[in-house]
Parts: C-alpha cells; sequence; structure tokens
C-alpha cells in the first residue's frame, strides 16, 4: 500500500464528530421544478453516511450540487469548515471529494490503468514543458503515480483487466474500475451513486466489503446512495431519508428504520 | 416450416473485408478476362497499360510516388490539426484549414513589418495562444453541453472570422513564404535509380522530416503524460473528466493551441512549397478524405490516411488520368473516401465504438 494511506492505516479514525461537510438549507430548481427544497444535514468525519429515499427523490441532485455539477439556488455547503457559494466540479475534486456516477461515467476507450490513472490528475504538479519532453522530472512522477495506481488496483483486485479497455469490461467490473478510479484522487469525501445498482449478489458483497474497507483502513468519509435496504442498513453509520425533494428522517438506521414517516414513504406496506 | 429451412444461411457478407475483398477479385478477374476480349482496347489501356508503364519506367514511379508521399505528408499534417481537436472536444473542427493560412499569413505579415524571422514565429505562436483562449472563451465555454452540431456550425463562424480579419490586417494578395529566413533548403537532389533521374526537392524531403519528427512527439505526448490523458478522458467523458478534477477549460486551450502549433507548421511548410493565400483553405479540405480514411480520433490512421490519398492521387493522375482528360487529382480523394465510407464507416485507425448494450 502506498505511503500515505499507510500511515492512516495504522490508526483507524473511530472518532466521529468532526463535521466534515454541511449542507444548509439547500434548495436546487430546475425552472419551476424543485428538485430539492430546504434540505439540511452534515456529514462527519470518517464516517458512512447513507442518502436514501424513492425515486426522483433528490439523492443524486444532492450529490451533484456537493461535487459542485449542480449550483444551488439556495443555501450553503460548507466543506472542511470552508463555505462555497458556486464551485467548479474540478475545484471540488481539489478540495478532496471524489465520486462515482450512478451509471458508469469512465473513459470507455481507454485502458483500466489508464482510467485509473486520471485519478491521479491532480497529484501531478509538473508543468506542460516538463510533461512534453517527457522526461526528468516528469518521468519520476510518472512513475511514483504509476506505483500508487498499482496498489489501488491489487486493493480492488483487477490485476487481470489491467491493460483491457474498461468500455468492454462486464458492468460489475466497471463499476469497480469507477471506485478505484475515485480511490486514485484520495479523497477525503468520497461520494458513492448507486455503487450496486445492477449487481449480483456477489458483486454486492465484494463491494460492500471494498466500501468498509476503504472507510476502516483509509479512514475515507463515504456519502453512498443506495436502494438496498440490505447494504445500507449494514454499512451505513448514519441515514437521511429524502422524499419529494425534502428530508423527512435523520439518524442511525435502526432509528430510520422504527420512524413511521419513513415506513410510509419508502418502506412502505410490508412486502 | 422446418426448423432447418427457417434458419437464415451464414452471412459471410456481413463482414466489411470479406465483402470488399471479394468485389475487388471480381472486378480484377472480370478486367483481365475483358481486357484480352476486349477489341477497342478501353479496358485494356484500364486495367493493364497503367501497370505496363509503371514497370516500363520505376523511375517515373518513383518519382511520382515521391510527389504523392510529399502531398500525403500535408495533408496528413492538416488532418492531423482536425484529430486533435475531435479527440478532446468530439467537435470537427471546419476553422483548421483557415487557421494554417492565418498563422502562415502571421509570420509573413509580421516579417514584412521588419520582425526578425525566428522573432516572427515566436509572436506567431502567441498569436495562435491568444487565439486559443479566446475561442475557448467566446466559443467554447458558452456553448458547453450543447449538441455537436451546434459546435461544428460555431467553427464555420470562427473560419468567417479569421478570413475576415485575415484580409483586413494582411491584405488578399498571396504572400512569399520567409523560407530562407527560417533556415528551410531550397533546390533539389537528384538521384539516378533505376535508369532514370530522380529528382527530389530539398524542402520536400525538409517537410517529411518536420512533420515525422513533430507526428512522434504528438503520439507520445498523448499515450504517456498525464496532459495527454486528461485530453483523451475529456474526449471520453465530459462529467467523469469534470470529476477528477480536469479543467476542461484548460484543456481545451491546450488542445487549441497544439492544433495552433500544427496548422503553423503546415502553413510554413505549405507555403514554401507555393505561396501563402487563402487558397489554401481550399486543399484543407482535402483532409476530410483523409479523415474518413483514417479514422476520426487516430493520430497514426491521419498520417496513413494522408500518405494513401496522397500517393492514391498522384498515381491517379499521372497513370489514369488521361484516359478521361484529367483532372482527377481534384475528386479522386473524395472518390476513394466515399469507397471506405461503405465498408469500413470508423476508418481504418479509428475507435471502434464500443457499446453495451
Amino acid at each position: 500500500m502506498n505511503a500515505e494511506l499507510m500511515n492512516v492505516t495504522g490508526e483507524p479514525i473511530r472518532e466521529k464528530s468532526e463535521v466534515l461537510l454541511a449542507v444548509q438549507n439547500v434548495s436546487l430548481r430546475f425552472g419551476g421544478v424543485k428538485a430539492i427544497s430546504d434540505v439540511s444535514f452534515d456529514i462527519r468525519k470518517g464516517e458512512v453516511r447513507a442518502i436514501i429515499g424513492p425515486n426522483g427523490a433528490g439523492k443524486t441532485s444532492m450529490l451533484n450540487c456537493i461535487n459542485g455539477f449542480y449550483q444551488p439556488q439556495e443555501g450553503q455547503i460548507t466543506f472542511k469548515g470552508q463555505r462555497r457559494d458556486r464551485m467548479k466540479p474540478h475545484r471540488a475534486a481539489a478540495a478532496g471529494i471524489a465520486r462515482t456516477f450512478q451509471n458508469v461515467a469512465l473513459f470507455k476507450g481507454m485502458s483500466t490503468l489508464d482510467n485509473i490513472m486520471t485519478g491521479r490528475t491532480l497529484k501531478m504538479k509538473r508543468g506542460f514543458f516538463w510533461q512534453a519532453l517527457r522526461h526528468g522530472p516528469a518521468m519520476t512522477e510518472e512513475i511514483e503515480h504509476r506505483r500508487v495506481v498499482e496498489d489501488i488496483i491489487d486493493f480492488l483486485q483487477i490485476e487481470h483487466i489491467r491493460k483491457l479497455p474498461v468500455g468492454k469490461l462486464p458492468y460489475g467490473l466497471q463499476k469497480r474500475v469507477e471506485l478505484g478510479r475515485a480511490l486514485a484522487m484520495e479523497p477525503e469525501l468520497l461520494l458513492l451513486d448507486e455503487p450496486m445498482a445492477g449487481m449480483n449478489l456477489e458483486e454486492k458483497e465484494d463491494m460492500c466489503r471494498f466500501i468498509l474497507d476503504v472507510n476502516q483502513q483509509f479512514g475515507t468519509t463515504i456519502a453512498l446512495i443506495e436502494h438496498d435496504m440490505g447494504v445500507v442498513m449494514d454499512l451505513s453509520d448514519r441515514v437521511v431519508v429524502l422524499e419529494y425533494g425534502r428530508k423527512i428522517a435523520d439518524g442511525t438506521p435502526s432509528e430510520v428504520k422504527a420512524d413511521q414517516k419513513v415506513i410510509d414513504a419508502y418502506l412502505g406496506v410490508a412486502h | 416450416m422446418s426448423d432447418v429451412a427457417a434458419r437464415p444461411a451464414p452471412n459471410f457478407l456481413a463482414n466489411g473485408w470479406i465483402k470488399a475483398g471479394l468485389i475487388l477479385a471480381a472486378i480484377v478477374a472480370t478486367a483481365i478476362l475483358g481486357a484480352r476480349l476486349d477489341t477497342s482496347g478501353t479496358l485494356y489501356k484500364i486495367f493493364i497499360d497503367p501497370f505496363e508503364q509503371m514497370a516500363s519506367a520505376p523511375d517515373l514511379l518513383v518519382q511520382t510516388v515521391w510527389e504523392g508521399l510529399v502531398s500525403g505528408v500535408l495533408y496528413a499534417l492538416i488532418a492531423l490539426g482536425f484529430v486533435l481537436i475531435f479527440k478532446a472536444s468530439g467537435v470537427f473542427n471546419f476553422a483548421q484549414g483557415i487557421m494554417v493560412v492565418f498563422s502562415a499569413l502571421t509570420l509573413v505579415g509580421l516579417h514584412e513589418k521588419g520582425v526578425p524571422a525566428w522573432l516572427a514565429v515566436i509572436l506567431t505562436l502567441g498569436v495562435m495562444f491568444v487565439l486559443a483562449v479566446a475561442i475557448e472563451r467566446v466559443v467554447l465555454r458558452p456553448l458547453v453541453n450543447q449538441p455537436d452540431i451546434i459546435l461544428f456550425m460555431a467553427t464555420f463562424g470562427i473560419t468567417y472570422f479569421l478570413i475576415g480579419l485575415g484580409e483586413s490586417v494582411f491584405g488578399g494578395n498571396p504572400k512569399q513564404m520567409i523560407a530562407d529566413q527560417l533556415w528551410l533548403p531550397k533546390g533539389a537532389v537528384d538521384l539516378k535509380i533505376l535508369g532514370g533521374l530522380v529528382s527530389l526537392q530539398k524542402i520536400d524531403i525538409a517537410a517529411a522530416i518536420i512533420a515525422s519528427v513533430m507526428i512522434a512527439v504528438l503520439a507520445l505526448f498523448f499515450q504517456y503524460t498525464r496532459i495527454g490523458r486528461a485530453l483523451r478522458a475529456v474526449a471520453d467523458s465530459h462529467k467523469a473528466a469534470l470529476s477528477v478534477g480536469i479543467s476542461l477549460n484548460q484543456i481545451w486551450v491546450i488542445v487549441w493551441f497544439t492544433a495552433g502549433i500544427v496548422a503553423l507548421i503546415t502553413g510554413i511548410m505549405w507555403g514554401a512549397r507555393s505561396d501563402v493565400s487563402f487558397a489554401l483553405e481550399i486543399v484543407a479540405l482535402k483532409a476530410l478524405p483523409v479523415l474518413i480514411l483514417g479514422g476520426f480520433t487516430s493520430i497514426p490512421g491521419a498520417i496513413i490516411g494522408g500518405l494513401i490519398i496522397g500517393i492514391g492521387e498522384k498515381l491517379g493522375e499521372f497513370y489514369w488520368g488521361p484516359l478521361i482528360g484529367g483532372g482527377i487529382e481534384s475528386w479522386l480523394a473524395y472518390f476513394i473516401a466515399l469507397g471506405f465510407l461503405l465498408f469500413r464507416p470508423q476508418g481504418l485507425f479509428g475507435d471502434k465504438i464500443i457499446e453495451r448494450i
């Protein structure tokens, strides 16, 4: 494992009271449609935070606000104590927010290795000139980052597909590569949009294990959207529930599970 | 109906290569047969005579192929400019041709105003950089997330803007490229081979070498560096690229600037062979068949496509042209491209369209 990650491994962070990201009274509209209205919640350092809710509840919109794809019309988002009004996605990435997408967004024509290498973009500092020469400092740098990427590939057990173009991989593996790309950014906050959608049971179990490992070994804070209730209850420390763009519940999995509003809105009548 | 009857016969023709091969074999067979039976000799003139000429005067063949090779290199350079921008933004940049003219005009114009030649080159590079930034700010940024066709039309706008700007600043008259001042060689090398004299222009040799070096550097850059990787990433998916912290704006400036550098080098080389005028812009359209042949996303494709078109054109003109009164050169390229479109629409080296359904 790479040196920086290793340090964290030694002392897993269990102290979960420091707020890493706070969402305050955020509202997002598309024309007349309110996607999110007046939602507030926080994500604490080191926790796994689940965002759940029925289809169209505004979960993905929420993630898009957090990582800067959408600009909420009202409210504010504070990350690491810094309030941001308008945020560009690449700035959010630079600040330490990585994400995966609901329907995988990989660079299809590129190999697994290259895809994960793109995650190192912000960590590579050598300028255009050295890059063009492909020599000296830029070369050392390339090798050093390559090592980190190989570690991530080992961690996710995808050595066998290193050189394959990801467009050809099965869906489950694509999701894993996408997670790898996000991990390569060594993020402080990792946003996962339905990391287990469309997977079979075995793939789901693998993915769960990776998520927990990332959280516990590297101390990465994780916010995830997921529909599989079993997974959500097992993985997450706290859950926030959205419905029609509003927050209807917030608490530990067992609290949320017992909440009458959640049962009505989401879990519905017993199957 | 039995099951066997209902099952379709295996369709070998579905494979483009097999289909093309069969058609080619059929044409050759009919041609040879026809040439033997034909009394007036038309088929003989088309299918047999040119090859006999090639065999009897190999020095002429070499000369023709060399000339084709050189114009092929220049086509490849123009196509390279297109490929760069297409790879990174999915936009077919109609303005690449005028960028060649504009950069060459700027260089010559600056030199006419008394700027030393090499300083003029540096200043021209500066102008191309400013142009790249301006295009990103004024055209691309406001049109982000618009359909490709809108961006394509926007490049038409850039074309006409640059034509107007170029004409008003430097005038519409053809100019002489400052080849001597840029230490480009003059004259010709005469080779005695195959029982004849083959004459190679030194400037052509220089063009071929410079183009090869530039292409190699670009290919390496794209494949193995962070920025190269970022360029490919942006070409693949904007939103994923943004999520890993790649700035689209920065990448676009880099791509357009790189395309500007390629345009300048093309302009110098082409200008040194003829002169610098707006007519060059039409030549740039030859890059289209080159791209169809090589694939819009492939740098090696642009090169091989350029060479095939260049050599094909010259051979066609020299050996087959007289049969229909000459002038083949202006349309043969498009004809070849049409053939390719029918059998291999993604080009020789284009990215195969990968889609999981």
